[in-house]
């Protein structure tokens, strides 16, 4: 009971950002037919509650010998009586009323001590801060039935006691939900706003920050209902409840003593206690759900070959320098390759729009635009690492000749790493925090090259010494939060190119790197690519970067090539209006960001999403 | 590392004395006289003054919680006022079949959770949403009530195993297996659905991790990828979870081990919170939180292996 709380506190914060309007929530609410369902039901049950008096003219605690476990379906006991000789229906009925007032309890007295608290403490912070964690902590840590049963002892049978007591244990979850919410809206611009405009802290508190924290309280609140049902029950059971009061848990405390002549009596209590707790859970998620509004994300990649006319599509760029090659020769040959991501609204949002590009052995492509032109997801295409959601389809997508989309995953994994290296942007996010720098260089080549633990290590300290490291053995044992982003990067290039690859695939490789260390990361990549014959696909908005390494360029644009040329052809004789564009923004920023009339801003924020 | 264990030891220990602290005077907060209770209404007035000198209860209270803290620190948990067993020999007798059943379950729930979880969180789909479906049916579901049917269904209607009592391992392992079966999977169901939705979120958040792509484009065996790199990153989160619901199995294991008959810590803890009988209950909270702090720092100390920025700092 506790547990789904506290998961449920962090679930619900992860929500708290995206509060949308009110109305709009409610009718996203509506659009679960699951809680409206719950929402029903539990109306019902207070209506049923309230009319308890009128539906059954029994008094639940009255006791009958004569109808001693009385069978149901009779028209003197419709569900029977238990093993005392108490009515069935009005004991589930008037269980209802003792129910819905536990979780009333609960609700009220934990959301009194929990908001007040976790305003303060996440308003405020400091050591009220520190100290309401730590109780809120040693609350947690405590099992909720080991103190009722300590608190009882002393007072006697109390259910309403009990269940303050269990509000009060219960409360940390609305704690530290509430300050969750605060820290994180603390920080926003409108309240510093505010501050600096000088409201008191409570307006401030009262105005700006407790609108943010009311619906994940609400969400709350339905999953706290649940958990005081719950807990009142178990207590009944135990038969440390009062004893004066119809309860559903007193019901099966009853059914489980007779539980070898009179089953059926399990029946009923367990059908509403169930039901309600479940009603009170998916009201609580549809609140969730609604808030969340995430899209559907479905399905694996789909890949197949485009219908043979699509192959011979006119293109929208110009052909290719080298199109009349053999295609046998050419390294890597893109041909018409698409790819696209299922909108929420169940569009398709296009980020390759059929290009085609070819990569000879030992060349160097640079692929440049601006973010969200689609070069980095045709980088991914050659991989075959989209995401899950992605679709994508080509003409031809082949490697040293071989057909990249004839190929089942596990073909194209053995090529991932061998045959085919990739030198990610982020260095630091890109090495597995977990594992030691030298077992994620010897892992691969263990595995591709089939050589043992001692060889690869040896190996592994090679590459490291190659790639400008200055102490190998030291970096080898190291974790990747303990070396810098420019050692990382050197890491992962030697990473990438640890098993010989033939195709290096390079996605923006020096531009999360400080200016300092971006010269050195690229000519550490040309000398790799000299001294192997490296092919090489880099990815980049930099220009800089093109005219220092590249062969050939295309110019990306919304998921279109643009222009395709030589890389001397392109910077003194530009072909297309927006290349030239790209390239006086480029000499004109003293900074690495190109600045160029963006026609797809939407498409940007596409593309990240979808990464 | 060793700073931080030592820090977490201290917390614990706070813990413990504050906690030990509250049920102490709480137990004597109201009027009810203990002695009375112990000897029954019949006994004489000079029989209660007798017995109450005994139990050193005619001192002041405060006198009477030092002296319990004293002995207490000295691992001396004092005797029942009842049947004047040593609370530490009951501790010793109840312990066994509620750690059998609590770690029983746990082990359970994270073996499946963790499965199902990882499973859920691959595949998507229609097996997952049946996951959602099913853990927030199983979620609602009270622990006793799940045992109640489990004792119904297999115990009294099959006749496959018992329906009450426990037998200890050194007994029978055969038995004591028959024995913990129903509870512990009646126990486990809760803490079950629980894990596999935190295995399935954190496992969902991992596998879309940039490091996770950069270890594919290493061509690493799927297998290496998720079990070896990716379940370890997202086991941090799944453990405190598991950690909760030690606490929360802890806490079920009272009404479990009614329904089962099952001489527990938790039947211990009901029978003599009922009778008033303060030393055993502040043995058995006592006993308690220890195992919370001590199954804390245990999660405290894997999460350091599964992170190695949690050790370092």
């Amino acid at each position: 009971m506790t547990d789904n709380l506290v998961t449920g506190t962090r679930k619900s914060l992860d929500v708290v950002s995206a509060a949308p309007q009110a109305d709009n929530l409610i009718k996203k609410f509506l659009r679960e037919p699951a809680a409206v369902i719950s929402l029903v039901f539990l109306a019902l049950l207070v209506v049923v509650a309230v009319l308890a008096p009128l539906i059954t003219s029994y008094d639940p605690t009255a006791t009958r010998l004569a109808d001693v476990l009385a069978p149901p379906f009779t028209p003197e006991h419709p569900l029977g009586a238990d093993g005392v000789g108490r009515d069935v229906l009005a004991n589930l009925v008037y269980g209802a009323q003792t129910s819905l007032l536990s979780a009333a309890i609960v609700i009220a007295v934990s959301l009194l001590i929990g908001v007040p608290t976790g305003l303060l403490a996440g308003y405020r912070q400091g050591w009220i801060d520190g100290v309401s964690m730590w109780i809120s902590g040693a609350l947690l840590s405590l099992p909720a039935i080991v103190v009722l049963l300590v608190v009882l002892a002393r007072v006697g049978r109390s259910t309403s006691l009990a269940l303050v007591v269990f509000g009060i244990l219960i409360a940390p979850s609305v704690f530290l939900l509430i300050r969750g919410s605060v820290r994180a809206v603390r920080e926003e611009l409108y309240v510093d706003a505010a501050r600096v405009s000088g409201l008191s802290d409570i307006r401030i508190m009262v105005r700006h920050i407790l609108p943010v924290v009311i619906t994940p309280t609400i969400i709350q609140a339905a999953l706290l209902a649940g958990a005081g049902i719950g807990i009142e029950a178990g207590i009944a059971f135990l038969g440390l409840g009062s004893s004066d009061k119809a309860s559903w848990g007193l019901m099966l405390n009853d059914a489980s003593q007779n539980i070898f002549n009179a089953p059926w009596l399990l029946l009923w209590p367990s059908v509403a206690l169930v039901l309600t707790v479940m009603a009170c859970t998916l009201v609580g998620n549809g609140f969730r759900d609604a808030l969340a509004n995430y899209g559907s994300a479905a399905g694996r990649v789909k890949t197949r070959k485009a219908a043979k006319e699509a192959v011979s599509t006119p293109q929208p760029a110009r052909p290719m320098t080298k199109a009349s090659a053999e295609p046998e020769d050419a390294l890597l040959v893109i041909n018409d390759l698409r790819v696209s991501y299922p909108r929420p609204n169940g569009e398709k949002s296009d980020v390759v729009k059929g290009i085609s590009l070819r990569v000879e052995r030992g060349q160097i492509l640079g692929l440049v635009g601006e973010s969200g032109s689609g070069k980095s997801q045709t980088a991914f295409s050659v991989l075959g690492l989209l995401p899950g959601q992605a679709e994508m389809t080509a003409g031809t997508l082949s490697f040293a000749g071989a057909d990249l989309l004839g190929m089942t995953p596990k073909e194209r994994n053995r090529l991932r790493g061998a045959r085919i290296g990739y030198i990610p942007q982020e260095p630091m996010s890109n090495l597995d925090p977990a594992f030691r720098i030298g077992s994620q260089l010897t892992e691969p080549m263990q595995h591709h090259l089939g050589i043992s633990a001692k060889a690869a290590k040896a190996e592994a300290l090679k590459l490291l010494a190659r790639v400008g490291i200055p102490d190998p053995e030291r970096v080898f044992k190291s974790y990747p939060h303990q070396v810098s982003g420019g050692m990382a990067q050197r890491v992962l290039i030697a990473g990438a190119v640890s098993c010989n690859p033939e195709l290096l695939i390079a996605d923006e490789p020096t531009t999360a790197l400080d200016v300092t260390v971006q010269a050195d990361v690229l000519d550490l990549i040309r000398s790799l690519q000299a001294e192997r014959g490296m092919g090489v696909v880099l990815v980049t908005h930099n220009f800089g970067v093109v005219a220092d390494l590249c062969d050939q360029v295309a110019v990306m644009r919304n998921g279109e090539i643009v222009e395709v040329a030589a890389v001397t052809d392109l910077f003194t004789n530009p072909q297309e209006e927006y290349t030239r564009l790209l390239l006086d923004s480029a000499l004109d920023s003293t900074s690495k960001t190109t600045t160029a009339p963006s026609a797809g801003s939407d498409m940007t924020t596409e593309t990240e999403g979808a990464r | 590392m060793l700073m931080f264990i030592l820090r977490r030891l201290a917390s614990g220990l706070v813990l413990m004395f504050v906690i030990s602290t509250a049920t102490f005077f709480l137990l004597n907060l109201t009027g009810q006289d203990p002695v009375r209770q112990v000897l029954g209404p019949v006994a004489s007035v000079e029989q209660v003054e007798a017995k109450r000198q005994q139990l050193g209860l005619d001192e002041p209270l405060i006198s009477q919680y030092f002296q319990w803290l004293g002995s207490a620190v000295r691992g001396d948990l004092g005797r029942s006022w009842f049947t004047n067993q040593p609370v530490g020999e009951l501790l010793s007798q109840t312990l066994p079949p509620t750690l059998s059943m609590v770690i029983g379950s746990l082990i359970l729930a994270a073996a499946f959770g963790t499965l199902i979880g990882v499973t859920a969180a691959l595949r998507r789909g229609r097996l997952d949403r049946g996951l959602q479906v099913a853990s927030t049916l199983v979620q609602a579901i009270p622990g006793f009530l799940v045992a109640l049917v489990l004792a119904l269904v297999f115990a009294v209607q099959l006749r496959l195993l018992p329906a009450t009592g426990f037998t200890a391992f050194t007994e029978s392992p055969a038995k004591w297996l028959a024995s913990i079966t129903l509870p512990v999977i009646a126990l486990a169901l809760g803490s079950l659905a629980s894990i596999a939705l935190q295995v399935r979120g954190s496992m969902i958040d991992v596998m879309q991790q940039d490091f996770v792509r950069t270890l594919r484009s290493r061509g690493l065996p799927e297998r290496s990828v998720v079990v070896k790199h990716a379940l370890r990153s997202a086991a941090g989160p799944s453990l405190t979870t598991v950690s909760l619901m030690f606490i929360v199995a802890i806490s079920s294991s009272v009404i479990i081990e009614k329904v089962f008959n099952i001489p527990g810590i938790g039947t211990q803890a009901n029978n003599s919170a009922g009778r008033g009988d303060l030393p055993v209950v502040l043995g058995i909270v006592l006993v308690t939180v220890v195992l919370v702090v001590v199954v804390n720092l245990l999660v405290d100390l894997a999460q350091g292996w599964i992170n190695p920025k949690v050790r370092v700092s």
